[in-house]
């Protein structure tokens, strides 16, 4: 099968690679580019742990070919932040428990930016509308709009 | 999970892709959001030969106002569409729809023309091209005709359109004044395919409703009208009474499956309810706007 060379920038990163056309890009992402934060569930778009930003937008890079990525900015959880220099989103999750077995947490975090960078302000039910995009199952939900307005909080300048 | 191998195309204008089509063959596909089309490859329900990708066809992406219709170009991102002021003033019955359809991260790389002619009988933009009677521009290399909506759709995921056309974009006659609209539908949880779904649009004068298209998703292969639900509603008083009536009818003349989500029964229960409902909400837009 002929390979397609593709240059993607991944957390302000650039990465040419020669690719078959049906590589999804949640595994370019996980195998060609070795960032293993982007998690693969259902892999027909149901479940939506494979979110990332792509041109700051959340996609599902399960149901989406590395092919039609080529030019394009990836964001993944790993630009994030770091364990000691945490980006709010993460300090809030940590905090509330907003993640158990950390499985979606890569994907819900990446939700809540897009969210947060749209709507600094988010109402409950503006939170949980975003995140269904996203099965958890071991918060019930509850603990991750917690975090998340904890962190849209913080981003704004207020609380603690 | 992973999908077949296939031919990759990658277009570069509209007369490239219709070029490939043509010669790749009937096995092949355009590749828009591939948010349908993806999901069926990794299940391998689905191999085409080749795929053309029609993701940088920037010509397909537009939404403009043309001698009282308007034009949304098939590349089109659902998400586009849902923020557009333009089709929100045009078309609101669009724009409520478009909230339904699955998630923001899938509306964010799905497009108009991908949904619209996947022909998913349990999708919204169909019912939506039924109710404000739609017209698809359907192109193929050096042709172009026009399908009114309802000689679009055939059944469960098939469409009127030849291997070598594709869909380039739909056109809304601008809503009359004072027409009132409504989307609603029953999904087992926010975001997956609807039970059933209904798109009414609704006109009253006087208090008398005087046009009313009543379209439902669920309903068997295809989305469709059920003509004996509008019957119950044109010419007769905006009531609770009339719109009742239409909800008995719709839950008696609708087609829908039994599956292992819902029961055949079940769904003409929620087609009912939902045929009342929407056209209630209809009735009182029509009144805010008169």
């Amino acid at each position: 099968m002929n390979k397609e060379q593709v240059t993607v920038t991944v957390n302000g990163r650039q990465y040419e690679r020669s690719v078959e056309p049906r590589r999804l890009l949640s595994d370019f992402i996980r195998e060609d580019v070795g960032l293993t934060g982007t998690h693969v569930g259902c892999e027909h778009g149901i479940c939506g742990t494979c979110t990332v930003l792509m041109n700051g937008q959340t996609v599902r890079s399960c149901l989406t070919f590395a092919v039609q990525a080529h030019g394009a900015e990836i964001t993944t959880v790993e630009s994030l932040g770091t364990p000691t220099s945490m980006h709010p989103l993460q300090e809030a999750f940590w905090e509330h428990h907003g993640l158990q077995c950390g499985f979606c947490t890569p994907a819900m975090l990446l939700t809540a930016k897009e969210l947060l960078d749209a709507n600094p302000s988010p109402t409950r039910e503006e939170i949980q509308e975003a995140i269904s995009s996203n099965l958890c199952r071991c918060t019930g939900y509850q603990t991750i709009v917690e975090a998340v307005e904890t962190a849209a909080a913080r981003i704004r300048g207020e609380g603690q | 999970m992973k999908p077949p191998p296939f031919r990759y195309v990658r277009a570069g204008s509209l007369e490239d892709a219709l070029s490939a089509l043509a010669s790749e063959g009937d096995d092949a596909r355009l590749l828009a959001g591939g948010q349908s089309l993806i999901a069926m490859m990794n299940l391998r329900l689905v191999r085409p030969s080749a795929l053309v990708d029609v993701n940088g066809v920037s010509e397909l992406d537009f939404i403009r106002s043309e001698n009282g219709t308007l034009a949304v170009g098939a590349m089109t991102r659902l998400s586009a569409a849902e923020g557009s002021q333009a089709i929100a003033s045009a078309c609101p019955l669009m724009s409520e729809a478009i909230g339904h359809i699955a998630h923001r991260p899938i509306r964010n790389r799905g497009t108009v023309g991908g949904n619209l002619s996947h022909a998913d009988p349990s999708s919204e933009l169909p019912a939506v091209a039924l109710a404000v009677d739609a017209q698809m521009v359907v192109q193929k290399n050096g042709a172009v005709r026009r399908v009114a909506a309802d000689d679009f759709f055939v059944g469960a995921l098939t469409t009127s359109m030849a291997p070598d056309e594709a869909l380039t974009a739909i056109e809304l006659p601008r809503a009359p004044d004072g027409q009132g609209w409504s989307f609603m539908e029953v999904s087992p949880r926010k975001g997956d395919y609807a039970l059933v779904g209904v798109a009414v649009t609704l006109s009253v004068d006087d208090g008398r409703c005087n046009a009313c298209r009543v379209v439902y998703t669920g309903n068997g292969d295809r989305t469709r009208r059920i003509p004996e639900a509008e019957g119950a509603v044109v010419g007769e008083a905006a009531s609770a009474a009339t719109f009742a009536a239409a909800g008995d009818a719709a839950g008696r003349h609708i087609e829908p499956n039994s599956d292992l989500h819902a029961s055949e029964q079940y769904r003409r229960d929620i087609a009912a309810a939902l045929t009342r409902r929407a056209l209630a909400q209809a009735a009182a837009r029509c009144a805010q706007e008169g």
